[in-house]
């Protein structure tokens, strides 16, 4: 990699509203009194008439979108991940979803990096929640530009789509010209050693891990499960018929997430041992992003450690 | 769409309405009689005079959009769109049944006249208020309806909504409220008290209506008054009978979710048919 390239993923999403905004006259904008950091605020400022303030009313914002798209706008539902796929579960399971509409919802501050604001703010079981629903599809990208290509992506889809975002600045590991789509896996490094799927922010900390394993002449496949449904299946089983075990890395409740997402593939196709990396049982709580990925395992540092035990062990 | 302009005719069609809504819930042998009958005539005016459709031509643009709030009177809206002429009134009787389109509670993606799916209380309002605003910002001029139980304004979901129509000047938007005082556990101010309702609305900005919910003038009158109002939605309170039409079920919290057997429903159906021969 050239200069280190570090920006929140969410400036991805707010740039990629910004263009939107000028491409797209059905593209409408919400939030929920959080437009400042979930960058919505960009494109209010440039498309006053198209920007919905909702006030802090997270149920009645789904469904204000949910009329709205029934009439051929597209809605991009932004607010914290927690309060909109906790408070308004039941407006995108019976309304959104039930009824199929074309509502996006987006997630902003997934995962523990989110930091001190503590666990009442640290989406960690958003990504359960929403692929569990019908008709939904769950995109987590890594970097900036994949919340770019993504949040297009998003719009031009037809059908009810979440997207996680994270707050913290990362590291790009994709570029302005990596492909994306929707449903389609992405493998950014080829090794003979294991096969490693992740998904969303924690990239930066896995591709760091690797370059740590290099050194030690290590050398796994990574695969970047930006979405995680529909899931390609046709990755997850190439990889486990290759390797025989599969690891999985996610900045999110190991139960329902990435992880699990994966073992319901191949305990169906093709059966083979999977060692999660994720979040247990708990919720998250404050302290720096690094300090909590640290304390969570889920640091460059700890990670390289399990990829190596990962692949060592018999 | 042909609009019925005669009260007495009106009225004879809400017994039809009635008739059918009673011979469905039967033949399904579940359902929720009380609040469906309570909202017929309230159902029979918006459809069979006030609002504009097309049955031939379901998302014709121009069509003024209802949204079933209290999605569990859906045998109330299947047997309004079969009588419009949106399916076949045969069809009515598959309610419920495996593979109906008529499921228990509105489905949007299976029945045509359904702009969305219902069932969960309290977002009716909301859906409608983003219908209204779509609306309001492609400068178009249908106006959105919506039937709302009086115990689903316990959601607090309702007042957000509430909040977020009038700050926002729909005046395109009417929101009906079938004031039948009953809910499961009982009546509306035993369970968790509504009143002051009326103030309530107009202290969140609305234009308020209160009227006799059977009185078929007075829904007329109703509708008429919110096609004049600028600059605020509008709440009609129809203070209605649940389980209005069949003596047994008038004013009985138990009615709400059970349907007739035997005896009970060729009785049900002979007080409606005295009313219509009448
Ligand atoms: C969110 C939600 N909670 C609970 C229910 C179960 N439920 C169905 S009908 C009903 C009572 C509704 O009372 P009201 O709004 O007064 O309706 P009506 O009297 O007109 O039948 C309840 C609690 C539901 N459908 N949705
Ligand atoms: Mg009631």
């Amino acid at each position: 990699m050239k200069k280190k390239d570090i920006q929140p993923i969410r400036d991805g999403y707010g740039n990629a509203l910004i263009e939107l905004g000028k491409t797209n006259p059905n593209v409408l904008v919400l939030d929920a009194d959080l437009s400042t950091s979930t960058r919505t605020n960009w494109f209010a400022k440039k498309f006053p008439e198209r920007f919905i303030d909702v006030g802090i009313a997270e149920q009645n914002m789904v469904d204000i979108a949910a009329g709205l798209s029934i009439e051929g706008k597209i809605p991009f539902v932004t607010t914290y991940g927690v309060f909109v796929c906790g408070r308004a579960f039941d407006q995108i399971r019976n309304t959104v979803c039930y009824s199929n509409l074309n509502v996006k919802i987006v997630g902003s501050h997934g995962g523990i990096s989110v930091g001190p604001d503590g666990g009442s703010h640290q989406a960690i079981e958003d990504i359960a929640l929403m692929r569990i629903l019908p008709h939904m599809t769950v995109v987590v990208p890594c970097d900036h530009h994949q919340a770019y290509k993504a949040t297009l992506a998003m719009a031009e889809m037809i059908g009810p789509a979440y997207l996680r975002l994270a707050r913290e600045a990362t590291a790009a590991i994709t570029d302005e010209n990596s492909a994306f789509k929707i449903g389609k896996a992405q493998v950014l490094t080829e090794g003979d050693d294991c096969a490693v799927f992740f998904a969303g922010t924690i990239g930066d900390e896995v591709m760091k891990a690797v370059e740590m394993l290099h050194k030690k002449k290590m050398y796994p496949t990574v695969i970047n499960m930006h979405t995680i449904k529909p899931i390609d299946k046709k990755c997850i089983i190439q990889y486990a018929k290759k390797f025989g075990k599969i690891m999985t890395i996610e900045e999110h409740l190991q139960a329902g997430g990435l992880g699990s997402a994966i073992a319901e593939v191949l305990v169906e196709h093709y059966p083979v041992k999977v060692k999660m990396l994720a979040i247990f049982d708990r919720f998250g709580e404050s302290g720096q992003p690094g300090v909590l990925l640290d304390a969570f395992g889920l640091s460059a540092d700890k990670i390289s450690k399990k990829i190596e035990q990962f692949i060592t062990e018999p | 769409m042909k609009k019925i302009e005669c009260s007495n005719e009106l009225r004879h069609k809400a017994e039809e309405i009635r008739y059918d809504i009673i011979s469905m819930i039967a033949e399904a042998g579940s359902g929720h009689p009380g609040g469906t009958l309570s909202a017929a005539d309230i159902g029979t005016v918006l459809f069979f005079n006030e609002m504009n459709y097309d049955p031939a031509n379901p998302q014709w643009e121009g069509r003024d959009r209802f949204i079933l709030s209290k999605g569990h009177v859906a045998p109330l809206f299947y047997t309004l769109l079969a009588h419009a002429g949106f399916f076949n009134r045969s069809e009515l009787m598959t309610l419920r049944k495996y593979k109906s389109r008529l499921q228990g509670h509105p489905v949007s993606y299976m029945l045509p006249g359904v702009e969305v799916s219902t069932g969960s209380l309290g977002q009716g309002l909301s859906i409608a208020s983003g219908i209204a605003l779509a609306c309001k910002m492609d400068k178009k001029f249908y106006r959105v309806f919506t039937l709302l139980g009086d115990g689903e304004l316990q959601e607090g979901q309702i007042w957000e909504a509430a909040m977020f129509a009038a700050y926002r000047k729909l005046d395109n938007l009417c929101a009906i409220v079938d004031r039948n005082h009953l809910q499961i556990d009982g009546n509306t101010e035993d369970v968790l008290a509504l009143e002051p309702l009326q103030a309530k609305w107009n202290a969140f900005g609305w234009h308020t209506i209160m009227i006799n919910g059977h009185n078929i003038s007075a829904i007329l009158d109703a509708f008429r008054e919110f096609n004049e109002v600028v600059n605020k939605p509008t709440l009609i309170i129809a203070k209605t009978v649940k389980g209005k039409g069949v003596s047994f079920m008038e004013d009985q919290a138990g009615w709400h979710g059970k349907a007739p057997k035997d005896d009970e429903v060729i009785q049900a159906l002979s007080e409606i048919k005295a009313r219509m021969d009448a």
